[in-house]
């Protein structure tokens, strides 16, 4: 008989735990969860970890990364069997919200191809528009069908230490995970069977049927059945694990640039066996600048020439519709509560995270004296490039980029350091707090669908923030449940372990 | 059917069958090793004439040697037809079919590769040899059987099936040619010996036994080359994967080139006197028959996969 989980030395000292509100104190939705965990003691949680990793190499679940000599390399995805636990009225909000900011980023980027009243009305400086590296000329006048512009939304979320969840950040351009997130649902079915079935989370397992809908939706030629393709860089690209996980799914063909053309017709087609077959509507798992070698970078080999023609001229949807990205510019993000006030004429039910914008004169000078608390981040930088992370950083740093800041400060958005929530994770020794944040997937066509929870993802490392999959980072499976029906621990260790030895039989 | 999915599938296929021809072919080849006399036993070289990679095989190993060998066609990834590299091939390949291949396909071929690389070392020494290799058998086995068990018979399954039986045909032309060419004179005191040869040539196509329940006669030169060329009954007899080539062929569009270039290759196969045949003549007509395999593989090439892209315009001179 293995030793019960002791939940009173568990602390994640002056952080959000999801699960455990206080050293040996559960939260409320996760009371059964961490008895049931607690029953099945260390060794039998550390086996079933295992079996998880086993699972999940055999399942070829895996992503790819580079090294700078041995080109892509395939891992198996790091996955942590404990999860994360959200009650449902909780979530509902959460999806309320997201759903509402979507609808508005939606609203915004028509605008900026159109009209561009909300720079008239004076709510969005035209000069942040100036500076977007992903606003895309080439979209100006273009009318997707439904008006919709980004069709899966992958919306980063953080709770910080006073339990309030903020929208970090949101992706517009080709978010992935969501392929891991029913992944790690499968996985945990297979491993936590008995605990699963106690609990009973709200199913993810029709995402791939509504994105097919989001996307059939689209079609220019409703009355056929929709070819609908997911347009991949191909095997080498960190995410094609995803692409042919999410083809899979929906039935959908998997297609590289080099099966696609545009004829004259200013239509799109694949090449197949049978000859040229018209494709309808377009995944697209590819950059903008790498979509059409006529519209964009002619040294691109991974799109198709002539695509933008046949888009614009409405003869394929491209889901997410190129310049869609505009959306998700850092300074543009510090805007989205302005934005949802201004199409929608509501408050935004999620907040930002607190965003000081150095372009205005009372938060430049708020961001220069407080520095050593703040994270700096330029506008059209990503992966964390040319950032100033305060408390880490220098005296020396800090003048640098208080100069930088001065010169330019429409380039330079602020933000407190966040405390994100933890989550208890299998360690060596047990179980300890990591570091979690949440990507949930928002689909937009004739209607708006969110995932339920999302993707979990997890700093593996013992202190650290980072959560992204290259760098160490892991992920949990996500459970919305119920608070209506909380259910009893299920059983002592030893009747655990006499329930094992009869699955056993 | 995409062209390139098309391409990814008749590739996977003719891999996988790589993998289980070469590890039939070595566990045999140790089997007969052990029957033959010292001073008459061909050893390992024939495998790798089988193989035709010669002059790789030479560039990084001093002789023929039994480790050398089977390490080769099992492990050296530095060589295309070894079992290592087929398989990375065959994976790579799934990998970019995995919408149309069925999931636990490619968890059984990924967990093919995992056995087949985690394993090497036990499979390339003398006692762990067999059991490794009949692992791999066994699992190739079932992986050709869950896809002919659960995938989609479509046109994706026409071109898994012209990739197996053309790889097959290739390689049975292949076995039937180096083992009666290079191995043993035709001398009447050798006879027992030549019988165990012929014997090692039907088991490393498994053939033995359905030989013996189809021929009733016992195991000759002639009777063998008959059985292994013209069965239309036995699966791994290169009439046997030509009819199931064509019959692919007939269910696929705009095929009649490819059609054409079959019949002639089974023409030219029904009317060769197996029999009657010398050493020299029998290697001639598989250096045809594989000529004729080769072009056929071109047609399909052709008609159906990617066209490859297009060489950079040659500037005017």
């Amino acid at each position: 008989m293995s030793h019960e989980i002791d939940w009173t030395e568990y602390a994640s000292d002056g952080f959000y735990d999801e699960l455990v509100a206080a050293p040996g104190e559960p939260r409320e939705i996760a009371r059964t969860l961490l008895a049931d965990i607690g029953a099945l003691g260390g060794e039998e949680l550390a086996a079933r970890q295992e079996a998880a990793d086993v699972s999940i190499k055999e399942m070829g679940i895996s992503f790819t990364v580079y090294s700078e000599e041995g080109g892509a390399i395939d891992r198996a995805w790091p996955f942590d069997v404990v999860p994360r636990v959200i009650p449902l009225r909780e979530w509902q909000r959460v999806e309320a919200g997201l759903k509402q900011r979507v609808l508005a980023l939606n609203l915004f980027i028509d605008d900026l191809y159109h009209e561009q009243k909300i720079i008239t009305d004076g709510v969005f400086p035209r000069e942040v528009l100036a500076k977007s590296v992903n606003f895309r000329e080439q979209c100006m006048g273009v009318n997707p069908p439904l008006g919709i512009w980004a069709h899966v939304c992958g919306s980063d979320l953080v709770r910080d230490a006073d339990g309030t969840i903020y929208v970090l950040e949101d992706n517009l351009r080709v978010p992935s995970g969501v392929s891991y997130m029913l992944e790690n649902r499968m996985v945990t079915k297979r491993v936590l069977p008995e605990i699963f079935e106690h609990y009973a989370p709200l199913p993810v397992d029709d995402y791939p049927s509504q994105l097919f809908d989001t996307l059939a939706a689209l079609s220019p030629r409703p009355a056929d059945y929709p070819e609908v393709v997911v347009l991949s860089p191909g095997i080498y690209n960190s995410a094609y694990f995803e692409h042919s996980y999410l083809a899979q799914q929906m039935g959908a063909e998997l297609v590289e640039g080099r099966d696609l053309f545009v004829d004259d017709d200013d239509c799109c087609y694949m090449r197949t066996i049978d000859g040229p077959a018209r494709v309808d509507v377009i995944y697209r798992r590819v950059d903008d600048l790498f979509l059409d070698p006529e519209a964009f970078r002619p040294d691109s080999a991974l799109g198709v020439p002539g695509l933008m023609r046949a888009w614009k001229a409405g003869n394929v949807a491209l889901a997410n519709a190129p310049g869609a990205g505009v959306a998700d510019d850092k300074v543009v993000y510090a805007f989205v509560p302005e934005i949802i006030r201004y199409y929608l004429d509501q408050d935004p039910i999620i907040p930002n995270v607190p965003t000081y914008r150095c372009m205005e004169p009372d938060a430049l000078k708020y961001v220069l004296a407080h520095l050593h608390e703040l994270v700096v981040k330029p506008a059209n930088e990503s992966g964390g490039y040319g950032m100033l992370v305060g408390p880490a950083s220098t005296a020396a740093e800090r003048e640098v980029f208080a100069e930088a800041i001065k010169k330019d400060p429409r380039n330079y958005i602020a933000q407190p350091t966040l405390k994100l929530s933890t989550v208890p994770t299998v360690v060596k020794k047990g179980i300890e707090p990591r570091h979690v944040d949440l990507r949930p997937f928002i689909l937009s066509a004739d209607r708006q669908q969110v995932t339920t929870g999302g993707l979990t993802r997890v700093a593996l490392r013992k202190g650290s923030l980072v959560v992204n999959s290259s760098q160490g980072g892991g992920s949990k499976d996500t459970w919305v449940v119920s608070e209506d029906v909380p259910g009893e621990p299920m059983a002592s260790s030893r009747d655990a372990a006499e329930r094992q030895s009869q699955t056993q039989d | 059917m995409l062209s390139r999915v098309a391409e990814n599938i008749y590739w996977l296929a003719r891999y996988i069958e790589r993998v289980e021809d070469t590890a039939r072919l070595v566990s045999v080849n140790a089997n007969l090793l052990l029957d033959l006399p010292r001073g008459i036993a061909p050893g390992w070289k024939p495998l790798i004439d089988i193989s035709g990679a010669n002059e790789l095989f030479e560039e990084h190993n001093k002789d023929y040697g039994e480790r050398q060998v089977v390490r080769f066609l099992l492990g050296d990834r530095r060589h295309g037809g070894s079992i290592i590299s087929a398989l990375t091939a065959a994976r790579e390949n799934c990998r970019t079919i995995r919408d149309i291949v069925p999931r636990e396909a490619w968890e059984q071929l990924n967990g093919l590769y995992l056995f087949a690389s985690d394993h090497l070392q036990e499979g390339s020494t003398k006692s762990g040899r067999h059991r490794y290799l009949r692992e791999l058998i066994a699992s190739v086995q079932g992986l050709n059987g869950l896809l002919d068990g659960t995938m989609l018979h479509d046109q994706g399954y026409e071109f898994l099936l012209l990739g197996r039986y053309l790889e097959r045909a290739d390689m049975t032309s292949r076995i039937a040619d180096v083992r009666s060419g290079t191995l043993l004179p035709e001398a009447d005191e050798l006879r027992p010996f030549d019988t165990i040869q012929w014997v090692s040539v039907l088991k490393s196509l498994t053939a033995y036994q359905m030989y013996r329940r189809s021929e009733q006669i016992r195991v000759q030169r002639g009777p063998v080359l008959r059985f292994i060329f013209h069965s239309d009954s036995f699966p791994r007899a290169v009439r046997y994967c030509m009819e199931t080539v064509r019959t692919g062929l007939e269910r696929l569009p705009q095929s009649d080139p490819a059609l054409r270039t079959l019949g002639r290759l089974a023409r030219s196969l029904d009317a060769v006197q197996l029999e009657s045949l010398s050493h020299i003549e029998l290697h001639d007509f598989v250096d045809e028959l594989q000529d004729g395999i080769a072009q056929l593989h071109q047609e399909i090439a052709t008609i159906w996969f990617l066209p490859l892209p297009e060489p950079p315009a040659a500037e005017d001179s």
